[in-house]
């Protein structure tokens, strides 16, 4: 499979991440050292979320089993 | 066959036939006489019995009639007749000789209620669900908002399928669809419903399941009225939507899944986001990321202006304190500046090269010397003492 389970996982947790840095930039409780610190993290964390939005291809597969009981999954091509 | 017998030699104990020999005359008699019909009649004594066969009697008022429904005939129905239900039966008329029993052999079966067998399967269904708590809308999960594996369970070559696929492909393309495919229709397709859940419940990582189909009659959609295709959707590990696309007749399937939706690609929407909504939703994150960090500047700069007013009035108050004690100073200096005892009326005598003439014995007869006074120099010369 294309993508691992921790990669996959990233989407919602980029947001989330994304998310609780504005919160904490518009809480205005930082000093400025880490406020810009959590300004380039989230910079980059767009950056990433938005390149992943752009990029992505639907991808089609389908689970079969084999006799053994085994699960394969191949390319669909319906 | 018995017709090779003499009905006339029959008369006489002579020529008495056998009990199969009557028995088969009479199959013959009866089967040629009555064609396959339609009868109606209330439903008494229904017993199935482990071979899945159905043994029952047709009756009204006047008379009744011994039934068999073979499970080959039967398993074609969603559910078994209840007693005192009213039906129509297609049959065959026939006697059945080892009982010597004059019986139906039934085809078809159709309840004449509202809604008829398959409303009472359902009913039935739906009631043992619910005494499991299947049916409970707390069981309900919320869907993932940003799915990345889901999974499909429907025929491959349906337009339920091409469906979800487009749908998907134009909102979410960051989703891989992994498709189980499987007949939804037709006898025993509810077992190749449940194989495929059992092969979903196996997949790793999945966010979310889709199991649907396109619209069909009531009896295309049967499959999905089964008890276990329904127990096997609240089963799923993953939160799933239920598509049998039909907008008006709710499937067990439906039921038990988290959300219902009425087509598949409704279906495809409801598990989705459409990216250019979290494209929107990136953008401003950004803004307010940006007015985050703006602000956050802007205090830091007040607060160097503030710092910076603060070290120059400082600056500004110890200059001034300096500034008392020289002049202080200054004015001390100047008391002490000689030219200030000259001003009180002294005189200071230097001689020629500007030594300073401070004793008698500096001045002999003759010398010249110069005075300094307050406003000036005066020539002088000593004289006789």
């Amino acid at each position: 499979m294309a993508r691992t389970p921790s990669e996959r996982l990233t989407f919602a947790q980029q947001l989330d991440r994304l998310e609780e840095i504005v919160r904490r930039l518009e809480a205005q409780e930082l000093d400025l050292d880490e406020a810009l610190k959590l300004f380039e993290e989230g910079i980059e964390r767009l950056r990433e979320a938005r390149e992943r939005l752009t990029a992505a291809e639907a991808q089609v597969k389908q689970v079969l089993s084999d006799k053994a009981g085994n699960l394969k999954v191949e390319d669909f091509d319906g | 066959m018995g017709q090779s017998l003499d009905l006339f030699a029959a008369v006489s104990p002579e020529g008495a036939w056998t009990v199969t020999q009557v028995t088969r005359r009479a199959r013959a008699v009866v089967e040629a006489g009555l064609l396959p019909l339609w009868v109606r009649g209330e439903i008494s004594g229904f017993k199935a019995w482990q071979s899945g066969h159905w043994y029952f009697a047709l009756r009204d008022r006047g008379a009744q009639i011994r039934c068999v429904m073979f499970q080959k005939d039967n398993r074609r129905l969603p559910a078994p007749p209840q007693d005192g239900m009213q039906v129509f039966l297609f049959a065959r008329p026939t006697v059945w000789e080892e009982k010597g029993e004059f019986r139906l052999t039934v085809v078809d079966l159709l309840s004449t209620e509202a809604g008829g067998l398959w409303q009472l399967a359902f009913e039935k269904a739906k009631a043992a669900l619910a005494k499991d708590g299947l049916l409970d809308p707390a069981r309900k999960r919320p869907l993932p908002p940003y799915p990345l594996r889901i999974a499909v369970v429907t025929s491959p070559d349906g337009a339920a399928l091409q469906d979800i696929i487009a749908v998907t492909a134009r909102r979410w393309p960051l989703a891989q669809l992994l498709v189980l495919p499987t007949r939804v229709q037709g006898e025993g397709a509810e077992l190749e419903i449940c194989s495929a859940l059992a092969l979903l419940c196996r997949l790793e990582g999945l966010d979310l399941a889709i199991i649907g189909r396109g619209g069909g009659s009531r009896e295309d959609l049967w499959t999905f009225n089964h008890e276990r295709v329904a127990r096997a959707v609240a089963a799923l590990p993953v939160p799933v939507i239920s598509a049998v696309g039909h907008e008006t007749d709710v499937t067990l399937c439906d039921l038990v899944a988290d959300v219902r939706a009425p087509t598949p690609s409704a279906a495809a929407e409801a598990a989705t986001p459409d990216r250019a909504d979290v494209l929107a939703a990136l953008a401003q994150l950004g803004g307010r990321l940006a007015r985050g960090l703006a602000g956050r500047s802007g205090r830091v700069a007040e607060r160097l202006d503030r710092t910076l007013d603060r070290l120059t009035a400082t600056l500004e108050r110890r200059l001034e304190r300096h500034g008392h004690e020289l002049s202080g100073l200054a004015g001390r200096l100047d008391a002490l500046s000689p030219l200030k005892i000259l001003e009180r009326g002294y005189a200071l005598a230097r001689d020629e090269q500007g030594r300073v003439l401070k004793r008698v014995a500096q001045f002999p007869t003759g010398l010249r010397f110069r005075l300094r006074v307050t406003d000036g120099d005066v020539a002088a010369r000593a004289g006789e003492s």
